[in-house]
Order: C-alpha cells, then sequence, then structure tokens
C-alpha cells in the first residue's frame, strides 16, 4: 500500500517537474530576453546566454541538465536579484517558516478547543457562535481579513506594527503577531470544522455512552474522545496546508513582509522564471512530503488502519 | 425527472421554513446581483480619471464614499466593480461543474483506461494549491479575464470530478441502471438521464460552494496583481491599489474589503444550506 502511495507521489513529482521545466520555454516572448532581464541584448552577451543555459542542445537533454542541477541544489541564479535562488530562498525561509508556524499554533489553539466544546453543547450559543465565526473564516478571503486588521490595529490600536519583518528575532516575531492572526482566521476556522464534526461523530460512539455509564469523569471521556477524534484531523492536514500556501503569498503581501511568497509574488510580476520555477517545485515537494506523512501519522494513530495495513 | 427510473428524485418538496440567515444572505445576494445588472447603466464611466478631485474622504459633496488617488469615485466604482468580481467566479463554478459532469460520469461509469486517464489528471492537479498555480500560470504566461476563468475552470474540476465519479460509482452498481441497461437504453442514456439526476444534489452543493471559493481566488489574483488587467473596475484590484490611501480615504478600502468577505459569506451559507435541504429531501444521503 504504502510503496504504491510513494511511487504514485513520485510519479506526480517528476510529471510536475516536466511541466515546470517547460514554462520556461512555453513563457511568451523571446527566451533569451526573459534569461537576459536588464541586460543590455548585445550578440556577445545573448552568445553567453546561450552558452550558460545549453539552449542549443536537444530539449530532453536540457531537462535532465535541469533536473541533475535542481536534484543537487543548484536551483539557477535570478535575474532579478543577481544571486543564486537559492540565496534568495534561503534569506526568505525563516520568515515564512516563523508565519506559518505562529499562524498554525493560533489555529490550533483556538480551533481545537472551540472545536470540542462546540460538539458537547452543539447547538449551543458557543456552537452558533463559532459556525458563525468559521464561516467568516472560511469565506474571507486572506488579504481582506488582512486590510481590515491592518486598519483597524494601525488606527485604533496602534500596540501592534503593521508594516515590514522588523529586526532581530523578537521584534521579528512582534511583528509577525498580526499577519499570523490574520492567517490563523482562515486556518483556525478549518481546524474547527474538522474538529467539531469529528467531535460529534465520536461523541455519538457507544464506548462514549459506555464510559459515560461506568460513571468516568466527564473531561476524561472527552479527552478519549479527542484522541479518537485526532485521525480525521490529521487527514486533513494537506487540506490547511494548502491553503497555507495561498494565504502565506496574500498574508506577506498585506504586511509586506520579506517572505517566501513575496518572493514568489515579485518574481511572477517581473518573470524571475527561476525563481518562479524553484519556489513551485518547493511547494509541489512539500505538499507531497507533508501528504505522505499525514497517512504515515494516520497509521500511527490508529491500530486498526495498522493491523489492517499489515494484513492488505 | 420523471424519466430516470432512480430510486428518489430531487426536488424542494417539503415546505420548510427558510431561515432568517439564509433570507438576509439571499438580500444581500440579490443585491449584488442588481449591481452587476445595473452598474453599467447606473455609473457607465466608472473609472474615467479626475485628477482635481483625487483624495476626497468619504462625505464629500458629490463622492458619499470619496475618491481615490485618481479621482474615481468609491462609489461608483465599487458598483461597477461588482461585475468584475462576480461574473467570473459564477462561469467559474458552472464551467468546471459541467467539465466535471462530463469528465466525471464518463470515469465512474466506462471505468478502464478512461477512468485511469482521469483520475491521473486529477492527482496531478490537485498536487498544486490552485492558488499558487493560478499565480503562476497566469502571472508568467499573461492574459486577462477570460483566460484566468478558463484556467480556474481548469484547476477548479478535479473537486467537481472526483465527487461526480464518485456518486456515478455508487449508483452505477444500483438494480435501475442494471434495469436500464437490460432494455438497452444507450450508454449516454443511461448516464446522463438515469445516473445523472441522482448526483445532481452533490453536484450542484458543490458547484454554490465552488462560487465562494472561486470568489476568493479571483480577488486574490487580482489583489496580488495578475489575472485582472489595471484600471479595472474590481474589488480586488481596489484594494491593491487604494492599500496606500487607506489612512486618506479608509472606505475606498473598508467597502470592498466588507463587500468581498459578505457576499463570500452569503454564498457559502446559502450553499451549506441548499446542501443540507437538497440531501435530506431525496438523490444521495
Amino acid at each position: 500500500m504504502l510503496a504504491v502511495r510513494v511511487l504514485g507521489t513520485a510519479a506526480i513529482l517528476f510529471v510536475l517537474s516536466i511541466i515546470v521545466f517547460s514554462m520556461l520555454h512555453l513563457a511568451p516572448g523571446d527566451l533569451v530576453k526573459t534569461l537576459l532581464g536588464t541586460r543590455p541584448a548585445s550578440p556577445e552577451a545573448v552568445a553567453a546566454i546561450r552558452e550558460q543555459y545549453h539552449l542549443d542542445d536537444p530539449l530532453p537533454v536540457q531537462y535532465l541538465r535541469w533536473l541533475g542541477g535542481v536534484l543537487s541544489g543548484d536551483l539557477g541564479e535570478s535575474i532579478r536579484l543577481q544571486t543564486s535562488v537559492s540565496d534568495a530562498i534561503a534569506a526568505r525561509l525563516g520568515l515564512t517558516l516563523a508565519l506559518c508556524g505562529l499562524a498554525f499554533a493560533i489555529a490550533l489553539a483556538v480551533g481545537v478547543p472551540l472545536g470540542v466544546q462546540s460538539a458537547v453543547r452543539a447547538g449551543g450559543v458557543l456552537d452558533r457562535a463559532g459556525t458563525t465565526l468559521g464561516v467568516i473564516g472560511l469565506s474571507a478571503p486572506t488579504f481582506a481579513v488582512g486590510l481590515l486588521l491592518l486598519y483597524v490595529f494601525a488606527y485604533y490600536l496602534p500596540i501592534f506594527p503593521v508594516y515590514g519583518g522588523g529586526r532581530g528575532p523578537l521584534d521579528t516575531l512582534y511583528h509577525l503577531v498580526l499577519p499570523a492572526v490574520t492567517l490563523a482566521a482562515g486556518l483556525g476556522a478549518i481546524v474547527l470544522k474538522l474538529t467539531r464534526t469529528a467531535m460529534l461523530r465520536e461523541l455519538d460512539a457507544d464506548y462514549v455512552t459506555s464510559a459515560r455509564a461506568r460513571g468516568i469523569p466527564e473531561s476524561r471521556t472527552r479527552r478519549l474522545a479527542l484522541r479518537n477524534a485526532a485521525i480525521p484531523i490529521v487527514t486533513g492536514a494537506s487540506l490547511l496546508l494548502t491553503f497555507l500556501v495561498g494565504g502565506t503569498v496574500l498574508a506577506e503581501t498585506t504586511y509586506a513582509l520579506p517572505g517566501l511568497g513575496t518572493l514568489l509574488q515579485d518574481s511572477v510580476l517581473f518573470k524571475d522564471l527561476a525563481v518562479v520555477q524553484a519556489l513551485t517545485l518547493l511547494v509541489a515537494l512539500v505538499i507531497a512530503m507533508i501528504a505522505l506523512l499525514a497517512d504515515l501519522a494516520y497509521l500511527m494513530l490508529d491500530p486498526r488502519v495498522r493491523a489492517q495495513g499489515g494484513a492488505a | 425527472m420523471t424519466a430516470a427510473l432512480g430510486p428518489v428524485g430531487v426536488g424542494f418538496r417539503s415546505r420548510r421554513r427558510i431561515p432568517v440567515t439564509i433570507v438576509v444572505c439571499l438580500a444581500v445576494l440579490a443585491v449584488a446581483l442588481l449591481a452587476v445588472l445595473l452598474g453599467p447603466l447606473l455609473f457607465p464611466d466608472a473609472t474615467e480619471q479626475d485628477i482635481l478631485s483625487s483624495l476626497m474622504p468619504a462625505g464629500s459633496p458629490g463622492h458619499p464614499l470619496g475618491t481615490d488617488e485618481l479621482g474615481r469615485d468609491i462609489l461608483a466604482l465599487t458598483v461597477a466593480g461588482a461585475a468584475s468580481a462576480l461574473v467570473g467566479p459564477v462561469c467559474v463554478a458552472v464551467g468546471s461543474m459541467l467539465l466535471g459532469i462530463l469528465l466525471g460520469t464518463l470515469a465512474g461509469y466506462e471505468r478502464g483506461p478512461l477512468d485511469f486517464a482521469i483520475s491521473r489528471w486529477t492527482d496531478l492537479l490537485l498536487a498544486l494549491p490552485v492558488l499558487l498555480a493560478a499565480i503562476v500560470v497566469s502571472g508568467v504566461f499573461g492574459g486577462g479575464y477570460w483566460t484566468t476563468v478558463a484556467l480556474l475552470i481548469l484547476l477548479f474540476s478535479p473537486s467537481d470530478i472526483r465527487i461526480v465519479r464518485a456518486g456515478v460509482l455508487e449508483q452505477a452498481a444500483r438494480p435501475y441502471i442494471e434495469a436500464a441497461q437490460m432494455l438497452s437504453l444507450s450508454r449516454w442514456r443511461v448516464m446522463f438521464r438515469h445516473i445523472l439526476p441522482n448526483v445532481s444534489s452533490l453536484v450542484i452543493t458543490n458547484a454554490m460552494l465552488n462560487v465562494a471559493f472561486a470568489l476568493v481566488a479571483f480577488s486574490s489574483l487580482s489583489f496580488l496583481g495578475v489575472g485582472v488587467p489595471p484600471g479595472t473596475a474590481d474589488w480586488g484590484r481596489q484594494l491593491t491599489d487604494n492599500r496606500a490611501i487607506m489612512f486618506d480615504n479608509p472606505a475606498a478600502v473598508i467597502v470592498p474589503a466588507v463587500l468581498i468577505i459578505a457576499v463570500a459569506c452569503c454564498v457559502n451559507l446559502v450553499g451549506d444550506w441548499l446542501g443540507q435541504r437538497l440531501t435530506r429531501s431525496g438523490g444521495l444521503a
């Protein structure tokens, strides 16, 4: 089972890498001009570019050369930043990871308890308030929430910085609060919905009734139910990640944070294709890995699936 | 619907009262629809610039919501922007629904190599987040409004294909399909006259929810500066353009932002409600 999943993932990544490679050749406009960027197109420069990118080789050879480079960590040169793509990404990776981590922590800290309480008192005031908040969080685009928060906090409650990435670790964290809350609105809504649905199902199960009948304290019963509810929540992780990727681009753009999201946006608008290719591949790789990990976590969390998986 | 040999038809047979929230949502959507229809008539020159009256705050005479940096009236621009913000998403949802019905039914009913090909195609499309793929493709390849619509139809279709395929797989095993096959009805007739009505509740619900997602995706793209050309009246575009003048005329940012959130919420709520109603009143459980 797992071997098939791994092979399937590898196949998808392979096809995607071909598509990403072709992007350079399919993009409108002259390839050499795109690669030259702002440099003047003198015959020597053109020849140098053709030489540097081996444009006179057949396409499959070019692809293999490019793939070999990518696999050995050479992602090419950014024509906009005049540095290697891996340096450009490394310089901005930390901020994006911190932002996503913080947003994830906030979303879990709010979404899970609220989801549990909503399920326990389904139909109650908290449940209805939670559902309403959840719908808003799911529907509202990250940038719209971000701009509204930005306005409120810059104008009425100037306690958080609203612009830029800050200096030093603590200052950066402080600068990341508002963007992280913005991102967490959507993430938290997904977590809340997943938790509520899973908890509702578990609380309805026979073992909960039997635990209650045996007089086991309600708090312990709920912990038991939450552990079983964890499976669908973890399986939904890829949903969260999909949201996070788009959300990061929007949140970073809204708050002008120098992270991977703004790097992608700037590179797309500038047609800095090497960076766009690298980031696209990176995201595809991360998503594929997380999906595989979620499947593994599924095995670890549920002994029943493990037993069946072993037998099949 | 009567032509279907299916177990239960789909329809509004129960006359339950419509909840207040849904009435409010439908009213909001009706107003938005009015803005789409009447916007061009009410404000034919919404995008016209008038540098002399730039950056007027809300409440100025002649400009109830003020003006932006280029002197465009925010009220006119917002009403006119409804069309760009809403027509595209509806087209995306309908388009991906039709594509999903076609490919999903074929995959689920014909099985075999066709099913394999279609399923791998959806796997591939699902490997990248919709928004990322849309940013990269429309950013690198350019293209205007309708190119973005076509791109989003393609990127939204996997969820429709999967839902239809799963529904068709489930229906195809039922006795009424066997009966239809015994009558030697053509496969297209079986697929689209007999199976399709019984999966339609799922399809319609998903299409409604897709409208909300497409609305968010569309406005996100125009916020990032791809998808909608500069100078167009569009809510997402308005937010990017007016971010810098947020403190001169807050209405220029707050009004479109609240509108996007409100419309997306309303579409989502109506979609959820419709889904519950349709599944309860028949079709697939």
